[in-house]
């Protein structure tokens, strides 16, 4: 495949067919909408719909913790565990599907003529820090008693905000641009995510891993200037 | 015209030998955004129908001792086929962006139909039921610009209008009223069996493919609407499988629906501009002519009658698969108020009692498909492009 945007007979704009949106846009203009309003129902029905739902789940009860005394767990971490715990596996399942998102895009960029090896062997890097990461979450999870294999709420809905980006990477017709940007979205969210923890956990007087999450931190901020340099870099190629 | 048993000259190829490998089956998409809006048509028209072979022949397997084995075997072959022309689809395709897909075929597709349909009732039906998938498409193209800030027309490609049709929140009808007159298998015309027989196809996967989706959408208005269109999906097929002949054998069926089958892949090969996808209508039309020729054996050999007798009808030309607008728009002006009472089309003052009572009833915490398309009025690059412009 090349790896380069091409043009051609791209069939979706209005301007491909100026004689069929011509009467289109006649048809939606004389036959008015059935049904008055706006967009503001839509709204309503959202807000009745939040107060009526149920979460998407809980946050599990730390498997070692069962049966401690309130006041032991909050020694442990703070006022409200769940918090942290929650974050933490957020973190677990970013760093595992991170890991996925690296080794599929490393493919790609291996399939790719031109790609040079100074990247591929930064990719693979990075493929093994988000691997390492992982391990390190799995540690804390562990040491706060938790269970590092449940998938806690923040897990879960980050693995939905992820679908997109694993879409893109894992599709054979993307090209390394394509798929740099969507490593990118992962990345400025992993970067915001750590620095997220790291605060949390010292709030939580849990300062061995706020203090180890803080290598994982740098490693990231690294990923992230490499990939935007890499993306900007592909880009500009593109154009001369 | 020209006669489908013409097509029983080509024996077709035989089923021992349509072979498949698992990337054969999953090969390369269309694109989304370079291939015709008519080719993603016929890939979903096509697993459709597909899909109601396999439906067909599983049913008939149920109560038909001696089928079974053929059944199976044929089967066995249409499931492939219905993978590697379903697979087609690319990932890009958001479940939205598919549904608009889908109203584009049943609105081209049916209003096709209904002009080449040479019985006035059946035509009348088509043209009912079009309406109704017509104003499906505006609701769900609000649903695509207000929840994903997509526009439809990157999907339609400028072929199909978004504007109201037969008003969703009104097409809820107690069964009774979903229920039509049949053909008789004695006198209909081929062309008749074989409309209803992919009209059905096509409406059925439609119902399967809403059911499947809708309770994947986060969006409490689109799941609602996804549950609404679906009803109205299964109100379709009980409508358009009504139109099919109850006396006839498990085994003219089957016939019948072979022959559509070979139909409707002779007139997407005809069609096609993508090279590769033509060559796939090519392939399974040879493939179907297979599946027909054993089908007529079978027919001949259990129930001692000549197959011309349900084939031998003429057939206009294929399906056109082409933008039907200016049809559609004077259906849309002459028959919007019509409505179904029992198996009769009546004025809008005549209609069912049942339907309006059953239709208060569900609608009576609300409408999604009103809901997401209050004052929605479609433009070029989404509704917010016109707001700013």
């Amino acid at each position: 495949m090349q790896n380069k945007v091409k043009t051609g007979l791209n069939m979706t704009g209005a301007q491909m067919s100026p004689d069929d949106s011509e009467r289109m846009l006649d048809a939606a203009l004389s036959i008015k909408p059935d049904v008055k309003g706006t967009t503001k129902g839509i709204a309503e029905q959202r807000r009745l719909r939040v107060v009526e739902s149920d979460q998407v789940g809980s946050v599990p009860i730390p498997g070692t913790a069962k049966g401690m005394m309130k006041t032991a767990i909050n020694k442990l971490m703070g006022k409200q565990p769940e918090v942290l715990i929650d974050k933490l596996g957020e973190r677990l399942a970013f760093e595992r599907s991170g890991t996925r998102l690296y080794e599929a895009l490393i493919a790609k960029a291996e399939a790719l003529d031109g790609t040079p090896e100074a990247m591929l062997r930064d990719l693979r890097h990075f493929q093994k820090e988000e691997a390492d990461h992982m391990q390190l979450v799995v540690e804390a999870i562990e040491r706060l008693g938790a269970d590092p294999t449940a998938q806690t709420p923040c897990a879960d809905v980050t693995g939905v905000a992820s679908m997109g980006i694993m879409q893109v990477i894992t599709d054979p017709r993307t090209t390394l641009s394509q798929s740099l940007n969507a490593i990118l979205m992962a990345e400025l969210t992993d970067n915001a995510g750590w620095e997220l923890l790291i605060e949390l956990a010292r709030q939580a007087g849990q300062t061995e891993i706020a203090e180890a999450f803080g290598k994982a931190l740098k490693q990231e901020q690294h990923h992230l200037v490499t990939v935007r340099a890499w993306l900007e870099k592909d880009l500009t190629s593109q154009l001369s | 015209m020209k006669k489908l048993s013409s097509l029983l000259d080509a024996k077709g190829y035989p089923l021992e030998k349509q072979k498949f490998t698992w990337k054969d089956l999953t090969g390369k998409p269309i694109s989304k955004l370079d291939d015709d809006a008519f080719t993603r048509v016929r890939v979903i028209l096509m697993n459709g129908i597909e899909n109601d072979a396999l439906r067909l022949k599983h049913i008939g397997a149920r109560m038909n001792r001696e089928l079974r084995l053929p059944l199976a075997e044929v089967r066995r072959v249409e499931h492939f086929q219905a993978t590697m022309v379903n697979w087609l689809l690319s990932a890009d395709h958001s479940p939205i962006e598919t549904t608009i897909a889908y109203e584009q075929v049943a609105i081209e597709v049916t209003a096709a139909v209904a002009q080449t349909e040479p019985d006035p009732y059946q035509a009348q039906t088509y043209r009912y039921g079009l309406l109704e998938d017509f104003d499906h498409l505006y609701r769900y193209s609000a649903l695509l610009d207000r929840v994903e800030g997509k526009d439809a027309n990157n999907i339609l490609q400028g072929y199909t209008d978004i504007v109201p049709g037969r008003r969703t929140a009104l097409e809820f009808r107690a069964p009774e009223d979903d229920l039509r007159e049949n053909y008789d298998k004695e006198n209909a015309a081929l062309i008749t069996k074989i409309h209803a027989a992919m009209i059905t196809a096509a409406e059925y996967q439609t119902h399967d493919y809403y059911m499947n989706i809708g309770p994947t959408f986060a969006d409490p208005i689109a799941r609602q609407l996804y549950a609404e269109i679906a009803s109205v999906e299964e109100q379709h097929v009980t409508q358009y499988g009504s139109l099919q002949d109850p006396d006839e054998s498990f085994l003219e069926k089957w016939l019948i629906h072979e022959a559509m089958e070979v139909y409707n892949y002779h007139g997407c090969a005809e069609q096609e501009p993508n090279p590769r996808v033509k060559a796939i209508w090519e392939r399974f039309l040879d493939y179907e002519l297979g599946h027909l020729n054993l089908v007529c054996e079978l027919f001949k050999k259990y129930e001692r009658r000549d197959p011309e007798e349900v084939l031998g009808g003429e057939l206009p030309a294929m399906v056109e698969f082409k933008s039907q607008r200016d049809f559609v728009r004077k259906v849309l002006a002459e028959e919007v108020d019509l409505r179904s009472k029992g198996t009769e089309y009546v004025p809008l003052k005549q209609e069912s009692k049942a339907s309006i009572a059953y239709r208060e009833q569900l609608n009576s915490e609300g409408v999604a498909a009103d809901i997401v398309s209050a004052g929605y009025t479609w433009a070029p690059g989404t509704e917010l492009a016109r707001k700013r412009a």
